[in-house]
C-alpha cells in the first residue's frame, strides 16, 4: 500500500486502464464464485429435502426449507459424541502444542546447552518426513505401547509438532535478548523468566500457533484412522467419513451428509474470519520453513 | 557484590544446560517416540512377514528379507499390479494437479496483487478459505457436487451437455482423447499396446491418463491448495522492489514483457517452493481417496498412500504395506531432490551462457 505513495508513473491510455479494471474484476468475481459457491450449495442443500436436493442441486434457496437433516444428525447418528471427542482432543492438543512447542522453541533459540544443534537438526529432519508415510509406523508404536484405540492414542502423538517448534524458535531468534537478560540478572530463574517475561512478549506468535494447532487438530483425519477403531472414539472427521462411506440407511441422504460437514466446518470458519491475518501469517511462516 | 555476580553467572550457565534439556525434553520425547522410533519399527516390519497378530517383535515373526519389496516390483501378481496401477494413477495425478495448482495460484496472486483493483483483500480471503477447512468435510461437498444428479451435472445440463457418472467412470482421460481423435478405439485397443509393458502393466494401461473419477479428486485438490500457494506468491510479489517495476515501465515494456522478464524471474524462489510443496503434497493424497472413492472405480483412484493403508489395515499384510510406505517415502524425497537439482542447475547455467556462441542451433 505504501507503494502507491511512492508515486507511479502516469498510465498511458485511460481506455486500457478501464478494460484492465473490468477484466481484473471479472477474473476475481469468477474465481470468488468458484471458491465460495460450493459452500453456498453445501449450506443450502443441508436445509433441503432429499428430493429437492436431487432435483435442484444448484439452487441456493431450499424449497421447502427444512431442518429435518439436522434433527436426524443429532437423533440417529453419533454426532454429539463425535463433537465431544473432537472438542476434547482439540483442546488437549492445542494446549499441549502451544506450551510444549514454545518451550522447546525458546530453548533452541535462547538457551545454550550441549546437543542443541543436534535437537534442532532432528526437528528440521522430522518436519521433512511426509505424514502419510508414517501411518503404519504410528500404528505400530501405538500398538506396541498398548495404547492403540484409546484417547491417549488420539492425543499423545500430536501433542508436539515439529513445525510449531520451528516457528517458535524462529520467533524467539527475532526478539532482542536484552529484556530477558535483565530479568535473569535480577536473579529470576530460567523458567520464571520464560513464563513471566518471554511468553507475554511472544503473544502474536502464540496466537498464530494456537490457531494453527486448533485448525490442524480439529480437521485431523489420517491420524485418527490408525490410532483408533472403536466408534466410541471417533472425532468429527472420522465420524463423517464413516457416515459417508455407507453407515447410513437407504438413499443418498445428501442433506444430512452436507449438514454434518457444514457443522464440522463452522468452528474453523468462525476462527478464520476473526483471526484471518494470523492464518495468513501462519501460511507464510509454515512455508518459509523450507 | 562481584562475588555474587560471578556466582550468579556460572549459576545461570549451569542452569541453562539443565533447563535447556528440560525445556526440549517433552518435544524430543514425543517426536522421538511417535515419529523417529516408529520409522525404525516400520523398517523391520517391511522386511518381516508380520500379519498383525501379537507383537511384530515377538520371536515367531519371520524375517523375509526383501520379499515385500520384490513383490512390488519384480514378482508377477496382484500385489505388483495394484502397486503399479497406484503409481500410474499418482503420476497422472501429480502431472495434472501440480501444474494446475501452481498456475492457478500464480494467476490469482498476480490479479489480487494489482494495485488498481479495490477490495482485493476480500478476494484473497475467499480464495484462501477452502484451504483451512476440513479435508473430510470438503470431500463430502465434492461428492455432492459431482454426484449423478449433483450441481456440476446440473450446470452441464444447462449448456446441453449430459455429464458423466463422475465417481463410477473408470475411463482414462488420455484414452478418451485418443479415442476422440480417432487414433484408437476404446472398445478395441490396439494389440501393439495391450501386448505387454513394463512392470506387468500393459502400455495401454500405462497410457490411460487420469480416470474421470480421479479428475474430480484432482479438481478438489487444486481447489483447496491454490489458496495457500497464492499466499506464498503474494508474499513474494510484495518483495518485488517497486523501482524495478517502474524502470521496466519507463523502458516501455508491456504487461506481458514485464511479467515474463521482470516479475517471474523474481518469483523463482517462490515458484520453487510451491512446486516442491506441490510435489510433496500430491504424492500424499489420502483423505480424499478414503472419503470419496476408496480406490474405486476399477482401482483408478488408488494411490500408493491409500494402497499402503489398505494393504496393511484391510488385508493385514503389514509387511507389504510398510514396504509401500518406504517406496513412497523414497519417491517423495527423490522428487524434492530432483526439483532442487533442476532449479540449482538453472541458476548456474544462466551466467555461463555469455561465453557460449551467441546463436546456437537447436540440435
Amino acid at each position: 500500500m505504501t507503494r502507491d505513495a511512492a508515486g507511479r508513473p502516469a498510465r498511458r491510455g485511460g481506455f486500457r486502464t478501464v478494460v484492465g479494471v473490468f477484466l481484473g474484476y471479472a477474473v476475481l468475481v469468477f474465481f470468488a464464485l468458484m471458491f465460495l459457491y460450493p459452500f453456498v450449495i453445501q449450506t443450502a442443500n443441508a436445509f433441503k429435502t432429499e428430493a429437492d436436493a436431487a432435483a435442484h442441486p444448484l439452487s441456493p434457496v431450499p424449497d421447502p426449507f427444512t431442518t429435518a437433516a439436522f434433527a436426524k444428525i443429532f437423533d440417529s447418528t453419533a454426532f454429539p459424541l463425535w463433537i465431544g471427542n473432537s472438542i476434547l482432543v482439540t483442546v488437549l492438543i492445542t494446549v499441549g502444542r502451544v506450551f510444549l512447542d514454545s518451550l522447546a522453541g525458546y530453548a533452541l533459540a535462547r538457551l545454550s546447552f550441549r546437543g542443541r544443534g543436534a535437537v534442532t537438526a532432528m526437528i528440521v529432519a522430522v518436519m521433512a518426513v511426509p505424514g502419510v508415510v508414517l501411518l503404519i509406523p504410528k500404528f505400530l508404536v501405538l500398538n506396541q505401547l498398548g495404547i492403540y484405540n484409546t484417547y491417549s492414542a488420539l492425543v499423545l502423538p500430536l501433542l508436539v509438532d515439529a513445525a510449531g517448534v520451528f516457528i517458535m524458535r524462529q520467533f524467539f531468534l527475532s526478539v532482542p535478548p536484552s529484556l530477558e537478560e535483565a530479568a535473569r540478572m535480577d536473579g529470576a530463574g530460567v523458567f520464571r523468566t520464560y513464563w513471566s517475561i518471554i511468553l507475554p512478549m511472544a503473544r502474536p506468535a502464540l496466537i498464530t500457533l494456537t490457531i494453527l494447532s486448533f485448525q490442524a487438530s480439529w480437521n485431523e483425519f489420517p491420524h485418527t484412522v490408525v490410532a483408533v477403531q472403536s466408534p466410541q472414539l471417533f472425532t468429527l472427521p472420522r465420524g463423517i467419513a464413516n457416515l459417508v462411506s455407507g453407515s447410513l440407511g437407504a438413499g443418498t441422504q445428501y442433506p444430512l451428509k452436507l449438514g454434518a460437514a457444514l457443522l464440522a466446518t463452522i468452528p474453523v470458519a468462525i476462527i478464520f474470519v476473526i483471526f484471518q491475518r494470523y492464518f495468513v501469517r501462519g501460511a507464510a511462516e509454515g512455508a518459509s520453513k523450507e | 557484590m562481584t562475588d555474587r555476580t560471578r556466582r550468579g553467572r556460572s549459576g545461570i550457565r549451569g542452569n541453562e544446560a539443565v533447563a535447556g534439556w528440560l525445556f526440549v525434553a517433552p518435544a524430543v520425547l514425543i517426536l522421538g517416540l511417535f515419529l523417529v522410533l516408529p520409522i525404525g519399527m516400520a523398517l523391520w516390519v517391511s522386511v518381516s512377514g508380520w500379519n498383525g497378530q501379537g507383537s511384530p517383535f515377538a520371536p515367531g515373526v519371520p524375517f523375509v528379507g526383501a520379499q515385500n519389496y520384490t513383490s512390488l516390483f519384480l514378482d508377477e501378481g496382484l500385489t505388483r499390479e495394484n502397486f503399479m496401477i497406484s503409481i500410474r494413477n499418482n503420476l497422472y495425478y501429480v502431472a495434472v494437479a501440480v501444474p494446475a495448482q501452481t498456475v492457478l495460484a500464480l494467476a490469482l496472486a498476480l490479479v489480487v496483487n494489482q494495485r488498481f483493483l479495490k477490495g482485493t483483500s476480500f478476494f484473497r480471503t475467499a480464495f484462501y478459505f477452502p484451504s483451512v477447512t476440513s479435508s473430510v468435510a470438503i470431500s463430502v461437498v465434492f461428492l455432492f457436487l459431482f454426484a449423478n444428479s449433483g450441481a456440476v451435472n446440473a450446470l452441464l445440463a444447462m449448456v446441453g451437455i449430459s455429464g458423466p457418472a463422475w465417481f463410477a467412470d473408470p475411463r482414462g482421460l488420455l484414452h478418451l482423447v485418443l479415442d476422440g481423435l480417432g487414433l484408437v478405439d476404446l472398445a478395441n485397443p490396439p494389440a501393439a499396446l495391450t501386448g505387454g509393458g513394463p512392470f506387468g502393466l500393459s502400455w495401454w494401461e500405462w497410457l490411460a491418463g487420469p480416470s474421470v473419477a480421479m479428475s474430480t479428486i484432482i479438481m478438489l485438490v487444486v481447489w483447496t491448495t491454490s489458496g495457500t500457494f497464492m499466499l506464498i506468491f503474494l508474499a513474494a510479489l510484495q518483495d518485488v522492489p517497486v523501482q524495478v517495476e517502474e524502470a521496466s515501465l519507463i523502458d516501455g515494456a508491456n504487461a506481458w514483457q514485464r511479467l515474463r522478464h521482470v516479475t517471474l524471474p523474481m518469483l523463482k524462489p517462490a515458484l520453487f517452493l510451491v512446486i516442491t510443496l506441490g510435489l510433496i503434497g500430491t504424492w500424499q493424497v489420502f483423505d480424499q481417496i478414503y472419503v470419496m472413492s476408496q480406490g474405486k472405480p476399477a482401482n483408478t483412484t488408488l494411490t500408493p498412500a491409500y494402497l499402503s493403508y489398505r494393504t496393511a489395515f484391510r488385508d493385514f499384510e503389514y509387511g507389504t504395506g510398510a514396504a509401500i510406505s518406504f517406496v513412497l517415502f523414497l519417491i517423495i524425497v527423490t522428487m524434492t531432490l530432483l526439483q532442487r537439482w533442476i532449479m540449482r542447475d538453472r541458476d548456474e547455467v544462466r551466467p555461463r551462457r555469455r561465453w557460449w556462441p551467441p546463436r546456437r542451433r537447436a540440435s
